[in-house]
This record gives C-alpha cells, sequence and structure tokens, in this order.
C-alpha cells in the first residue's frame, strides 16, 4: 500500500521524552504526523495491556519513549518498561503479529532532534511492514 | 503457593476455536502471586484472544472476571451463577484445583484450562519461583532445619546425603544444591546437629488423591 499512514501510538514520560517532543516543536524540527503521544508520569507505569490495548484498538504500530538509561526519576520505571515491551513483543509472536510493531527508545529532555528521529524511523518501519493485521478484517 | 505458567497461546486459541462468548476466569488467589492468572493476566489473555479472532475475521466475545479463590466453591458458583448465559466456555486462569471446581460446580459446562500448574513453591525473587513442597503429608522441616530433604534432594532421601554431591552441588545438575549437606550446615548452625543421629523416620506416605475430613467444621446436615 503505497498511500499508507500509519497511526503510532507513543507512550511517552512526563520527564524526558514529553518534553523532548516539546522541544522538538518549540524547535521547528519537522518529523512524520504519524505519532499520537501519550504522557505518563513514569515509563514503569506501562503495562503489557497497555501496549496491547493501543494495537488492539487500531494503532499499527506502538513505542515507549522513555528516559535514558540511569536516568529515571522513579530510578527503574524506564527498565521496567524495557522488560514489559520485550513481554509484549514476544506475546504478539505467539498470536503472529509482528514484534517490530512495539519498541521501546530512550532519550533525555534535551533531545528534540532525537524525538524526530525516533519519530521518523517508526513511522518508517511500520510502513514498511504495512498496516496492522487487525485491520482489514471487521468483525464489530 | 501453587505456581503455574500460561500454556503457549497456540494451545489455548485451539481449545477454544469453536466457541465465540469465553469467560476468561482468573483467580485472585496463589496464580495471582505467580502473575500467571491474576486480573492483569485475565486482561492480557482476553486481549490477545480478540486480537487473534480480529485478525482471522472470526467474531469473538470475551467476559473477564477473577474469583477470590478459584478452589472454593462459595467464591466460584455465585459468581458463574451471576454471569450464566453470558458466555459458552470457561477458560480457567487458575491452578487445576480450579478449574476442577468450576467443573464439578457446572458439570454441564465446558471448562479449558489455560495455564500448567507446576508445582508448591516459593518465591525466590520477584520472577522466580521454586519448587519447595510435595505435599508428601508428613512434615518432617522441623527436623531438617527448614530444608525438606523430600523435595530438594533429587533422591528424596531422607537419610542423609548420598555421597553424589560435589563442592555443595547435586550430581543431576550443578545448579541444584545438595540438599542434605544445605540441612547439615543448617542444623549445625543451630547447634542440632544430634538430630542426624536419630534413626530416620519411617513416613506415611500418602496415598493419592488425598482427602482431609475435619468432622469439627463440618455442618450438620438436617435429616
Amino acid at each position: 500500500m503505497n498511500n499508507f499512514e500509519p497511526l503510532i501510538a507513543v507512550f511517552s514520560c512526563h520527564y524526558c521524552s514529553y518534553a523532548a517532543a516539546d522541544l522538538a516543536g518549540s524547535s521547528r524540527i519537522q518529523y512524520p504526523p504519524n505519532t499520537r503521544i501519550i504522557k505518563v508520569p513514569c515509563t514503569g507505569r506501562i503495562s503489557v495491556n497497555h501496549i496491547l490495548r493501543a494495537l488492539e484498538c487500531g494503532a499499527d504500530g506502538v513505542y515507549v519513549a522513555g528516559c535514558l538509561e540511569g536516568t529515571c526519576h522513579f530510578v527503574s520505571g524506564n527498565f521496567k518498561a524495557k522488560q514489559r515491551v520485550q513481554s509484549a513483543k514476544s506475546l504478539l509472536g505467539e498470536i503472529n503479529i509482528e514484534p517490530e510493531r512495539v519498541q521501546m527508545y530512550f532519550m533525555s529532555a534535551a533531545e528534540g532532534s532525537k524525538f524526530a528521529n525516533v519519530a521518523k524511523e517508526m513511522t518508517e518501519t511500520i510502513k514498511e511492514l504495512g498496516p496492522s493485521p487487525l485491520k482489514g478484517t471487521n468483525t464489530q | 503457593m501453587i505456581v503455574a505458567e500460561r500454556k503457549p497461546m497456540e494451545e489455548i486459541l485451539a481449545e477454544i476455536e469453536d466457541f465465540q462468548k469465553i469467560l476468561v476466569l482468573g483467580c485472585k488467589g496463589c496464580t495471582t502471586v505467580c502473575c500467571s492468572g491474576g486480573p492483569k493476566e485475565v486482561e492480557t489473555l482476553s486481549t490477545l484472544i480478540r486480537m487473534d479472532r480480529k485478525q482471522k475475521g472470526k467474531e469473538v466475545e470475551t467476559l473477564e472476571a477473577s474469583t477470590e479463590l478459584q478452589c472454593e466453591p462459595e467464591s466460584v458458583k455465585p459468581m458463574l451463577e451471576n454471569l450464566a448465559n453470558q458466555y459458552d466456555v470457561v477458560l480457567s486462569m487458575a491452578c487445576g484445583a480450579g478449574v476442577q471446581t468450576v467443573a464439578k460446580l457446572f458439570p454441564d459446562q465446558r471448562v479449558f484450562p489455560a495455564l500448567n500448574t507446576n508445582f508448591t513453591g516459593m518465591a525466590e525473587e520477584h520472577g522466580v519461583w521454586t519448587e519447595a513442597c510435595l505435599a508428601c503429608g508428613d512434615c518432617i522441616l522441623g527436623k531438617t532445619a527448614g530444608i525438606c530433604p523430600v523435595t530438594r534432594c533429587a533422591k528424596g532421601l531422607l537419610n542423609g546425603a548420598c555421597g553424589g554431591a560435589s563442592e555443595g552441588k547435586c550430581e543431576v545438575s550443578k545448579d541444584r544444591p545438595c540438599a542434605w549437606q544445605e540441612i547439615y550446615h543448617g542444623l549445625k548452625r543451630l547447634n542440632l546437629l544430634h538430630y542426624l543421629k536419630e534413626k530416620p523416620q519411617v513416613k506415611a506416605w500418602p496415598i493419592h488423591p488425598g482427602k482431609v475430613v475435619r468432622e469439627d467444621l463440618r455442618q450438620e446436615k438436617a435429616t
């Protein structure tokens, strides 16, 4: 599908990537408009269920953007998120959905350009994968 | 606690293939504590089932519920009676005892286990559990410094080390400490080494399936 524009849910940490997104905006850095940012107090708040629900509800991809390793405001939330993202990936594999649709990224509040690059990278990845296999069949 | 693990999704999905309304029934007891069948895991499994069906273009309705203790009829019966006619099949996320309680209370209802029940164990750390009790029915932990040779000795010996251990590890596996060596050190620490000189107890091994009857707790039935 050439004109496929993916919908990507981003779980973004209040202390880093959300501020990075803000910085990207105020620095006028361009990035694809495919992401929908959901602010969380810490990526440690994210459970596997949040990631799966986002995909079930129509996201083509999901990524969690947490603080750089070792700089989590709540000490270890980003490491917990990393484990849960890994767990979500293996669950998706079990039901034949590409695990690459879910990713974990780390960035600081000062990295507006990294936020934009990650959004570009993820949009490209999902474009290559195509629409979510949950779309196209309508059972509702 | 009873430790269980989720079955592979392929197996679960094959079990419930022919059903449309699925009650995913968790247990707030042991399987919640070992993170395999509590309300959170019920939500995960239900979502995965819906996602799988959506991919295949097949309809499904999932109902999520968790009993306090699925091995207790008084916790299961009212809940399933309240939900009557809302589901075709029960996918239980409790241990084998929970699945059987549902099956016994509702003999006309199809019940499938979503978990494999592994053992009665203890948590080493969050995410690591080890088997601790084989429910032999004749506990000798008081004589063995709180280390169970029935469970933790590969040979289940009751009269001391077999001699096969090397550097404190069992000959079966280098990851497995020799239970009797641990018992020796434990008793030494407690100044109870004389326990080892006592004759080993003859154990009253249980006959399976076990049954416990407490007459003082039974309710008299009106005749």
